[in-house]
């Protein structure tokens, strides 16, 4: 059924992004990739893979089915410009238009922990849940001919094979810098609702109505203040007495022709 | 987004297949003359032309196998009610088309069939329509102007199809040429005000709104996530359009409106049906199925996805 479930549990499992601290490295796409190749929607197909002009679909350029894009932002002018890497995946939404629109029950969202997923066995390839999907979350698999997405790693988070500690997603896991979170966002007392709302996280695009579980943790203010990072007192003077710049208009003479010869 | 011919020509010549149905049964009503010219010709191109559309569209799918399986959800999916309508209104219209071709009678029971097959066709067009309109994510498409547009451009295709089989069968071309002419015009007017609404709408979003990070100012892609092009950019990142908007623009109006509007109006102005306004009644329903395709191209091409703002895109 692809309508969303009526009597949907509390429960809302998703991921937290801390965007002060993602570093950019990518590691978390290629553990997904790794982990879900053999995983509830394996495997994770790639064309081209070789090769940036290869004809072998008739298209260009390698491409390939992945649950995790690694983007990097610039936000701000001149000196207050940040440069934010941004993790973007699957948001497990609370309204996901991407489930509605499958003529064909494939895709669903789970009433247990409201994970969103697509039964492989059902999905005709049609495409419309991708073009429902604002985040750019879904992608299809062109060997397969069906959508593969996020599954937030289920046959990872509920396997008792497995340590308890390594029931977390791949990407989460993985994360060396320790920039992701997972956990229950319907319970307000998890860990991760209350990081979000110490951090002040926030959903992506809330004017879509589509009510996305993930929260994103903003970037900190910059720090440019001894104050800011707890540095005493006196390093905050001594920083004022250090010279701006240093400048060589007053040399003459020899350091002035060799100023001039190495400026060239 | 990436205009897919399978769907640019099972929206257009479905619309149109449709559209002539609704033309026939029409006449049926009006006229009650069964001739067997029109029935033996305007069924098949009408069927065919709605089959050829369905088929291009279902071999387009990853399974095709399984495109039954799209009728199972009409409870929340446009694309699910759209595959069963199509698939109800062939069982009036073949009745409908068995009546007048092979009994002779398009009268009582019959022309009921007609009609219930008229209902249905344009049913099935409204949900083509909404499939496209329901899409939070396309502004383009998002608006009052997508489901009057899909309607009035099948009507009017379908009418100037049914004219050269008038013409064919030495009917009168007058009766139907006239409302024709208003649904060619109406199409226009809808596109025109539906360019000149979606190229003024304020965005839907913005990259700012799509990361959150718009209270550290303008936001722009410094690195995307890979060398070459993802799916999303393929599927939703389609720019060639933009580009050559105006000019398309100009074709489709040249093709869609200018010659069918003024065969028509020759039509009007001249009565009679002799083999001149035949042919020119052909030339008129061609150009006017190139116009709306090259309309339907561009609805395509034009349209922006929200999902682009992670790839570069400002506002959508």
């Amino acid at each position: 059924m692809t309508c969303l479930p009526t009597t949907a549990g509390s429960k809302k499992l998703g991921l937290v992004i801390d965007l002060d601290i993602c570093v950019g490295c990518h590691a978390c796409a290629v553990n997904c990739k790794e982990w879900n190749t053999s995983g509830h929607s394996a495997p994770l197909t790639d064309w081209n893979a070789y090769s940036d002009d290869a004809e072998e679909d008739g298209d260009e350029g390698a491409w390939g089915v992945w649950f995790n894009r690694i983007h990097t932002y610039e936000a701000g002018e001149g000196e207050d410009a940040r440069t934010v890497h941004f993790p973007r995946s699957c948001l497990h939404c609370e309204t996901p238009d991407c489930v509605t629109v499958c003529p064909t029950g494939a895709s669903y969202k789970r009433v247990e922990d409201g994970i969103v997923l697509v039964n492989a066995d059902l999905c005709i390839g049609c495409k419309l849940c991708s073009w429902a999907c604002p985040y750019g979350a879904r992608e299809y698999d062109k060997t397969e001919g069906v959508m593969k997405k996020c599954t937030l790693c289920v046959d990872k988070i509920y396997n008792e094979n497995l340590e308890e500690q390594d029931r977390v997603p791949a990407c989460v896991s993985t994360c060396p810098a320790g920039a992701r979170h997972f956990g229950d966002l319907g319970d307000p007392d998890s860990d991760v609702s209350q990081l979000v709302a110490e951090r002040q996280g926030y959903e992506l695009m809330p004017e879509m109505g589509y009510k996305p579980v993930n929260r994103y943790l903003p970037p900190r203010p910059r720090r440019t203040k001894a104050e800011d990072f707890g540095a005493p007192e006196r390093l905050a003077d001594l920083a004022l007495r250090v010279p701006a710049g240093e400048t060589t208009s007053d040399a003459s003479g020899l350091l002035g022709w060799l100023d001039t010869m190495l400026s060239r | 987004m990436h205009p897919a011919l399978s769907v640019i020509f099972f929206t257009t010549a479905s619309g149109a297949g449709y559209g002539l149905l609704v033309w026939l049964a029409l006449h049926a009503a009006l006229t009650g003359d069964a001739n067997p010219l029109i029935g033996w010709i305007g069924f098949p191109l009408a069927l065919g032309l709605v089959t050829a559309g369905l088929l291009s569209s279902t071999f387009h799918l990853g399974h095709p196998e399984r495109a039954w399986r799209a009728m199972s959800q009409w409870r929340s999916s446009w694309l699910s009610r759209e595959g069963l309508l199509a698939v109800l209104t062939y069982i009036p219209a073949l009745l409908f088309a068995v009546g007048w071709v092979l009994l002779g009678r398009n009268d009582g029971l019959w022309m009921l069939a007609g009609a219930v097959a008229a209902v249905l066709a344009m049913v099935t067009v409204y949900c083509t329509a909404m499939i496209y309109q329901s899409l939070k994510t396309i502004p383009r498409w998002h608006n009052g102007f997508t489901v009057p547009g899909y309607l009035a451009m099948a009507m009017a295709t379908g009418g100037l199809w049914i004219l050269p089989l008038l013409a064919l069968s030495g009917s009168d071309l007058q009766t139907m040429a006239l409302p024709t002419m208003g649904f060619v015009l109406l199409s226009a007017a809808i596109k025109w005000r539906y360019w000149t609404a979606t190229d003024n709408a304020a965005p839907t979003a913005t990259s700012g709104t799509a990361t959150g990070l718009a209270n550290l100012g303008t936001v722009r892609l410094l690195e995307g996530p890979t060398t070459s092009e993802t799916y999303v950019m393929r599927e939703m990142g389609y720019r060639i359009g933009r580009k050559h908007a105006v000019k398309l623009r100009r074709l489709a109006g040249f093709f869609g409106l200018v010659i069918p509007i003024a065969v028509l109006a020759a039509v009007l102005a001249m009565p009679g049906s002799g083999t001149m306004a035949g042919g020119l009644v052909l030339l008129a329903a061609i150009s006017g199925s190139v116009g709306v395709v090259v309309e339907r191209w561009l609805y395509f091409a034009e349209a922006k996805h929200v999902s682009t703002l992670y790839y570069g895109e400002e506002f959508a």
